[in-house]
Formats: structure tokens, sequence, C-alpha cells
């Protein structure tokens, strides 16, 4: 056996990821001991701040390219934008989570800390170059979860939520380390270039081809619980009802970015020759999981879970993009579905946040009712994040799935943009009942409590997101077109 | 020496009666072991691989495995006993408020 070598280290290549990572560490021990039980929103405002210097810390480092750690972790435009947006999915999860948490008295200083590890993991995910780093990815942001799920306790329905998720989550993983010792033992690396390599040069022979396509079909399954593809999506609805909102929110866009920027890499710098195997497999799945959603949805009278289930038909449209990753539009695709997924999803929860009374739960289509007459701007709002997730023309939803479908399209995969549009056809059902709900009917029930600071920052932010990125998309578009370029295959 | 393929097999065994152990047990604390037999089924096929290719990387993620299901069993434990706390059971099947 030759010597382990340490490789020589560019902490450069990851300052976001190293910010954000000891300043959750710091602020865990800053929370402990400075302070006070009762000010703990001096810790999410420490949170946030760390958030904003991590994703300052990154600018310089725009058309970067590079790798160290031995070739494990990478950086280029492609994880600098997702991690962005990451930061950005954090700072907005932590905004409204500060009047959410003392109002539902489970206000703890940990909580903020938990939620950067969260995106610490999100953000390693998007510069994983390697098996072991992305199932450490994955380990960090699942764990973290898992705890958030539960941080309502003893709230019966926060601990069921967060078991079942930890249940599950253990299962994929039991998959994910499965698969990547078969990756190894057919290919003797864990690389993902260096897996791609040896799969491109040389005839693989029966049993290492059987190995690799085994082991990659196990981490596509343990991916596919992350992500929330159909059929491994049932613990999504139950997971989501039963967790605190903000935590909800967080983990709708948080996981499916992570997971799939990571899915991104793997089927495109590990397994590009062996598409012939995935490609049929993923584009079912992606069909599966657009009808399933969608379907699903209708029959939700609960707003929390209907969303759950719209994000459950979300991961079909983002894996779209996903799919068709080794063309030019499909990681461009991805990148600004999931940029526009965040704005809107994040500002549907928010919404519902708002509209909970203290340990109280406000989230049947009823509780909607006449909203407009009540509270007319959170009734705009809420109608701009419904419109923008059905795919309504001038939000920023409509501009993302035309985006994806036509990746979808020019990538060879026209039926699978055909189920795409048919099921968003089926989804402005369900998303507009909501909106006719709000709009056309007489207020039942209790007022809504006062908007607070916090939420409405939230909700002004990713509502006028939506809107400006909808009426002005070259901006963004020239970003992710920039961001894509590097990845190429 | 014995072949490479038997150590694989035996994990392939060792994972699956994990898999059915998760589905099929009731019991959360049986569905941790389970687990456990499923990650360490794939740490015994990782340092097989890793003696037949002579390689150390493998044996190096078998520790991050290790260190990663105990901080998993950590986080599940503790949601155990604060389930049991307030519900008295540790049957999984018993814990279904949550319609779905």
């Amino acid at each position: 056996m030759d010597a382990l070598t340490i490789p020589p280290v560019d902490l450069g290549l990851i300052a976001p990821l190293l910010v954000v990572v000891t300043w959750a560490t710091g602020l865990l021990l800053v929370d402990t001991f400075f302070i006070p039980v009762g000010r703990k929103k001096l810790t999410g405002y420490l949170a946030i701040a760390g958030l904003v210097v991590a994703g300052l810390v990154g600018l310089p480092l725009w058309g970067v390219s590079g790798s160290t750690f031995g070739g494990m972790v990478r950086l280029d435009p492609f994880a600098l934008t997702l991690t962005w947006v990451f930061l950005l999915i954090g700072i907005l999860s932590i905004t409204m989570s500060l009047d959410y948490l003392p109002r539902q008295d489970i206000e703890q200083g940990e909580y903020y800390p938990l939620i950067m590890f969260a995106v610490s993991g999100m953000i390693l995910l998007a510069q994983g170059a390697d098996l072991i780093v992305l199932f450490l990815g994955i380990e960090t942001l699942s764990i973290t979860l898992y705890i958030l799920t539960g941080f309502a306790y003893p709230r019966l329905t926060s601990e069921e939520a967060a078991m079942k998720y930890l249940v599950l989550g253990a299962f994929a993983a039991g998959f994910f380390v499965y698969g990547i010792a078969l990756i190894f033992g057919a290919t003797g690396s864990t690389r993902l270039s260096e897996i791609g390599a040896y799969a491109a040069d040389r005839d693989l022979g029966d049993t290492n081809l059987t190995l690799l396509l085994g082991g990659a079909a196990m981490v596509l399954i343990a991916f596919s619980f992350k992500a929330a593809l159909a059929p491994f999506h049932m613990w999504i609805p139950d997971v989501y009802q039963g967790s605190p909102t903000p935590v909800a929110a967080f983990m709708s866009v948080g996981t499916k970015g992570g997971a799939l920027a990571a899915l991104v890499r793997l089927l495109f710098e590990a397994l590009p020759t062996l598409n012939a195997y995935w490609l049929p497999v993923l584009a079912g799945l992606t069909a599966l999981t657009m009808v399933v959603g969608n379907l699903g949805a209708i029959a939700q009278m609960d707003v929390k879970r209907m969303l759950a289930y719209s994000s459950i038909g979300h991961a079909g449209y983002v894996m779209l993009g996903v799919m068709v990753a080794g063309e030019q539009r499909g990681p461009e695709a991805f990148i600004f579905y999931i940029l526009v997924y965040a704005l809107s999803n994040l500002g549907a929860f928010a919404v519902l946040i708002a509209l909970e009374h203290q340990g109280e739960e406000a989230w049947q289509l009823d509780d909607f009712a006449g909203l407009y007459q009540r509270q007319p701007l959170l009734a705009v709002a809420m109608a701009i994040f419904m419109f923008s997730l059905a795919g309504v023309p001038p939000t920023a939803g409509f501009m993302a799935k035309f985006y994806a479908l036509t990746a979808a399209w020019e990538g060879g995969l026209p039926w699978l943009a055909l189920v795409g549009v048919l099921t968003s056809a089926i989804a402005a059902f369900f998303y507009l009942r909501v909106i006719i709900r709000m709009f056309m009917t007489e207020p039942e029930g209790e007022p809504a409590p006062e908007l607070n600071r916090g939420l409405t920052i939230d909700i002004v932010v990713a509502a006028a997101g939506t809107i400006i990125i909808g009426l002005i998309p070259a901006p963004i578009f020239a970003l992710v077109e920039r961001s894509a370029v590097a990845l190429g295959g | 020496m014995v072949p490479t393929s038997y150590y694989v097999l035996l994990s392939a065994i060792l994972f699956t009666i994990g898999v059915l152990g998760v589905l099929l047990r009731r019991n959360a604390i049986v569905i941790f072991m389970a687990v456990e037999l499923m990650l360490n089924a794939a740490n015994l096929a990782l340092v097989a691989f890793a003696r037949e290719r002579l390689g150390v990387e493998a044996q190096v993620i078998v520790f991050f495995v290790i260190t990663v299901a105990a901080a998993e069993v950590a986080v599940g434990l503790a949601l155990l006993v604060a389930i049991f706390r307030t519900k008295r059971t540790a049957d999984v099947d018993e814990v279904s408020t949550l319609k779905g």
C-alpha cells in the first residue's frame, strides 16, 4: 500500500463554505454564553450577518475555476451561483423564523446556527466532486434537518414528522453508502471525474459493469429520496405538515437544490457514458413525479399539505433541467428554476406563517376565505406566489417553467416536456382555488394576527423578486448562462 | 486468502436483512439497528474492495460512515426519548397523528 500523502489545500476555493461553518460554530458558543434567554433574536440577526458575509466573500471568486483537497472539492461558476442562491434561501428562512419562534414558544438559540449548518451542507453538495464529499454534504444537510423538523417538541406532530423523516433519511443513507461501495468496487475510485474517465476509457467487462450499474442505481435511489422524486416521495406531506412552518419552507427548496445540484455533477461527470441506462429510468421517475405531485395536490384541503405536494411536482420540473445538463441549457434551467422556486415558495410559506395564530394551525383553505377584505396586501402577495408556482405570466414562475420545458424539448425529451405542460395545466386548478377563496368569498373566523417586520420584509422581497424576474429576466438569464458555461460535461 | 466476492456476497446478504428490517419491523429501536446493519454491510463491502484494490481511500470512507452513523443514531435516540415522554411508546405504528 502506498503511503498517505496530504494533498495541497487551497482554502480560498471554499471560502464561503468556511465562513458559514466557522461562523455557525462560533455563534453556537456566543449564543450559549453571551445572549440571554428571551433575546435570542439577536442570534438570528448574527446568523443572517454570517450568511451575508459568506456571500460577500464569494464575490471575488466569480470566474475562478479550480479544485482542491486532491480534487474532492470543486469551485466553478455553477457552484458559486448555487452557493449564493442557497445563502439567499438561508437568509429568507431565518428572517421568517425571527417572529415565528417566539410566537410558537419554541424559541431557542441553536435554531439559527442549525440553519447555517444546513446551508453549509447544501454548499458542500454544490461543490463536491467526490462521492465521499457528497455523502458528507447530504448527511450534514439531513441530520440538521431532522433536528429542525423536531424542533417544536413536545408537540407530537413535530416529533412524529422528525421520526418519519429520520427513518427514511437513514434508510436512504444506507443505499447511498452501499452504492458508493459498489461504485468503488467497480472503478477503484470515488472521485467523480476518475469514475467518468474509467467508465469511458476501457471496456468495463461484465462484472464491473454490473457493479457500477448497481452502485449507480443505489445512489440514484438515495438522491430520489432526498429530492422527493416519486415513488420515493411518500414522506414529504407528513414531514412538511408536522415540522415548524419555516423549516418546511427551508426544506422544500433546500434539499431539492442541494441534492439535485449534486445529482447534476454525478450524472455528467461520473456517469455520462452510462447515459443509455439512467436516462430512461430518470425520465420515467420525472414524469411520474410531475403527475403524482400535481394530482395529489388537488385532493388537499390543507394549504400546507397542498404546498408539500406541489413541491413534489416542482421537483419534477427541476429534474427536466437536471436530465439534460449535458447540454448548455440544462444547468441554466436548473439554476434559474431553483432561484425562482425558492422565492415563490418561501414567499407562500411566509404568508402561511403570517396567518398562524399562536399554537394554532390556520392552513385550511377556509382560513384563506376573504383574506383580500381583511389584509389586502397579504392576499395580493399570496396571489403573486400562487400565480408564480402555477406558471402564469408575467411572474417569474412562467419564465422558469418555460426555460425548463425548452431545455427538455431541445435536449431530446419532447414527450417529457409535453407531460410537463399537461401537469402544469392540472396544477393551475389548485393554485387558482386558493386565489378564488381569497378574493371571491366572504371572510370567516377570527382575523389573522398583525403582520410583523421580519415576515413583511420576507414577503415583500419574495413578491418583488418574483415579479421583477418575471418582467425583466434578462440579467438573471445572463448570470445563469455564465454560470453554466464551465460545466459542459 | 478468501476471495473478495465472498465478502461482497455476505455484505449483500447483510444489507438485504437490514432493508427488510427497516421495512418490516415496527419498533423504532429495531429499525435503527436495521439501518446500522445496512451501513455496516456497506462498510464490509468497502474494506473488502479496498483490500482487493490495495487503496486506502475506501478504508477512510468507512471512518466517515461510522462517524455519520453515530451522529444519526444520536439524533434518532434523542427523538425517540422525546416521543416516548409524550406518547409512552416506541412503536412507529402508534405514532401516526399525521394522515398520509
